[in-house]
């Protein structure tokens, strides 16, 4: 399985992150020798093989479903980047 | 009484407890050792106000005959840690001027025992990397040097900063985590001692996620003692972690024997990698034949799954982190990216994350993108899990045919410099947590003990992983490798 530019700026696109047009050739020789090196796992024999959901054999814990938080809208918005009146604001989404 | 800050937690304890110092002179002499060190670029948020608020009040509990084993005890945080009102920025620009409102568990945990916090410690950005060279902060330098030159080495990675600031007397210990060797491999390197815990036993909450199928905290300290003292105060259950494990925690310190008579210790055959440096190997014998000598049974095992560990976890941890890192958005903390006319919300999203993660960051989320997406979903996510589900059952087999721990070389070299790696492709620099990766796929705990140094002076370390919740155990086991090894080399102060 080989990465072409294409497949490289469709996987940052996903990813959301911004990649310049001329930097596309060496990511997509990065994503080339990391997915080689994975590929390994090819040899292993995974018939029958449950794939591990936890490491530990244990629930994932629950609790009774109820309020136990709240009233911090103060405290939420703080390390907001932009926070205005009680909310967190973002570039117009819906046009 | 001068050089306090060389003292090691149980060392200081008991001085404190006899009334011979106080916590306030301890952790003066830490932020002396710190202000002195900034060649280190081990700290890299200082809080000496903090610190000496925290220690007063460390001594009035201490003369009130109140006081747990880490009650004044002076110590670094990591700074993927979140700690109420002070920086917490995993060494990532898109964090930068994070203040938490919450203190995470495990330093919570630490607080209320008494221990007192001189700052935050430098890390790889997202605890990605094992040399600190991705940290936003630049890189940490370790307090060692071959003993032939001047290169400036790393501290390895990702909890660098811990690893010097340990070395380097900087604290008396320091909190670590470890994701596929973030704990062994820096302590390995800087000739300290380092824990992971078995997968459940600290509280991931309040832990900036990289992997969380992976991630473990645990302490960076002087000696084994350190570690069975600092590991305690960092562990037990919190209804907080999904995944912390409701086990009561045993009282470590007090199962340092150093007994380790009919104890069956398994060498592990597919760690003897091709092209392993002579001193590795012979640190690896030495290591076995001090167990031995000790009273232990030397048992040849197999782990046959351990050359897909590395490659296993290149697609789990870059999938797990991907969907951690999504969280990085512009919107409700850190960075955001200023916006160009017409902009929408989708430019803000891909510039703030251009922007603000480093180039490992952004090769790995882009990684875990990929192996998550659809199609490929099948062929390499659940693949690599099931590939996991294999190297735990090899640990598992051995466990049950008696083995009570195995040792392994931490790492397949001694440090190496700052910038030596540049050159090399990624999966070169992955190849440093060879042997320290499969324990973190299989959720156990593994130490790594310092019993060496290599022919340039340098320290080398090597590794007990022990059985899921025995920590005592394997702290045991560490003690008498400690003991028979009896490293006691430090750096020599250049900074």
């Amino acid at each position: 399985m080989s990465i072409d530019q294409s497949t490289a700026a469709k996987v940052a696109k996903l990813a959301r992150i911004k990649v310049e047009e001329d930097a596309l050739p060496a990511l997509a020789e990065e994503f080339n020798t990391i997915l080689g090196f994975i590929e390994q796992l090819n040899e292993v024999d995974v018939d029958g093989v449950e794939p591990m959901t936890s490491v530990t054999p244990q629930r994932l814990a629950r609790r009774a479903d109820v309020v136990t938080d709240g009233n911090q809208q103060e405290k939420v918005l703080t390390n907001a980047p932009d926070a205005r009146e009680g909310f967190f604001a973002v570039p117009k989404v819906v046009e | 009484m001068s050089d306090l800050n060389k003292l090691g937690l149980a060392d200081a304890r008991d001085l404190l407890r006899k009334g011979e110092t106080t916590s306030v002179e301890l952790t003066e002499s830490c932020l002396s050792a710190i202000d002195a060190a900034g060649a280190l670029n081990a700290f890299v948020h200082r809080t000496p106000e903090l610190a000496l608020e925290r220690a007063r009040a460390a001594d009035t509990r201490l003369a009130a005959g109140d006081a747990p084993a880490m009650c004044g005890l002076p110590i670094g945080i990591k700074d993927l840690f979140c700690t109420k009102g002070v920086d917490s920025q995993a060494a990532s620009n898109i964090l930068k001027g994070f203040k938490p409102e919450y203190e995470s568990t495990v330093s919570q945990q630490l607080q209320d025992a008494g221990a007192v916090m001189l700052g935050k410690l430098n890390m790889d950005e997202f605890a990605m990397g094992s040399s600190n060279e991705s940290s936003a902060y630049g890189d940490a330098i370790s307090p060692w040097r071959r003993s032939d030159d001047d290169t400036p080495l790393t501290p390895g990675g990702s909890s660098g900063g811990s690893a010097a600031a340990v070395a380097a007397d900087l604290c008396l210990a320091a909190t670590g985590t470890d994701t596929g060797g973030s704990i062994r491999q820096p302590a390995a390197f800087t000739g300290t001692v380092g824990i992971k815990p078995t997968y459940g036993r600290c509280s991931r909450w309040g832990i900036v996620a990289f992997a969380s199928s992976l991630d473990q905290a645990g302490p960076m300290t002087k000696s084994v003692r350190d570690a069975a003292i600092m590991l305690e105060a960092m562990c037990g259950y919190d209804a907080k972690d999904s995944t912390s494990a409701n086990l009561a925690v045993p009282n470590f310190e007090a199962m340092l024997t150093g007994d380790i008579k009919g104890k069956k210790i398994g060498i592990p055959r597919e760690y003897s990698i091709d092209g392993m440096p002579a001193e590795i190997s012979k640190l690896w014998r030495d290591g076995t034949e001090m167990l031995k000598s000790a009273g232990a049974d030397i048992v040849d095992i197999s782990l046959p799954h351990t050359k897909y560990a590395l490659p296993a976890y290149y697609v789990i941890a870059p999938a797990e982190a991907s969907s951690n890192l999504a969280r990085y958005d512009g919107v409700r903390f850190g960075h955001r990216a200023s916006l160009d006319a017409g902009d929408g919300i989708t430019e803000m999203y891909e510039k703030t994350r251009a922007e603000g993660f480093g180039a490992e960051v952004q090769r790995r989320v882009m990684v875990g993108t990929y192996v998550l997406s659809a199609g490929f979903y099948d062929a390499y996510y659940n693949r690599a899990r099931k590939v996991r589900t294999l190297i735990k059952k090899d640990f598992e087999d051995v466990f049950a045919a008696g083995i009570d721990a195995i040792l392994t070389p931490t790492t397949p070299s001694a440090a190496f410099g700052l910038g030596e790696m540049n050159d090399a492709d990624p999966v070169q620099m992955y190849l440093n947590d060879v042997f320290t990766i499969t324990v973190n796929l299989a959720g156990l705990p593994g130490i790594s003990v310092p019993t060496g140094l290599d022919a340039k002076g340098l320290p080398l370390g090597l590794q007990l992983i022990g059985k899921p919740w025995d920590e005592g155990d394997l702290l045991n086991t560490a003690y008498a490798l400690e003991q028979s090894a009896g490293f006691v080399a430090k750096p020599a102060r250049w900074w």
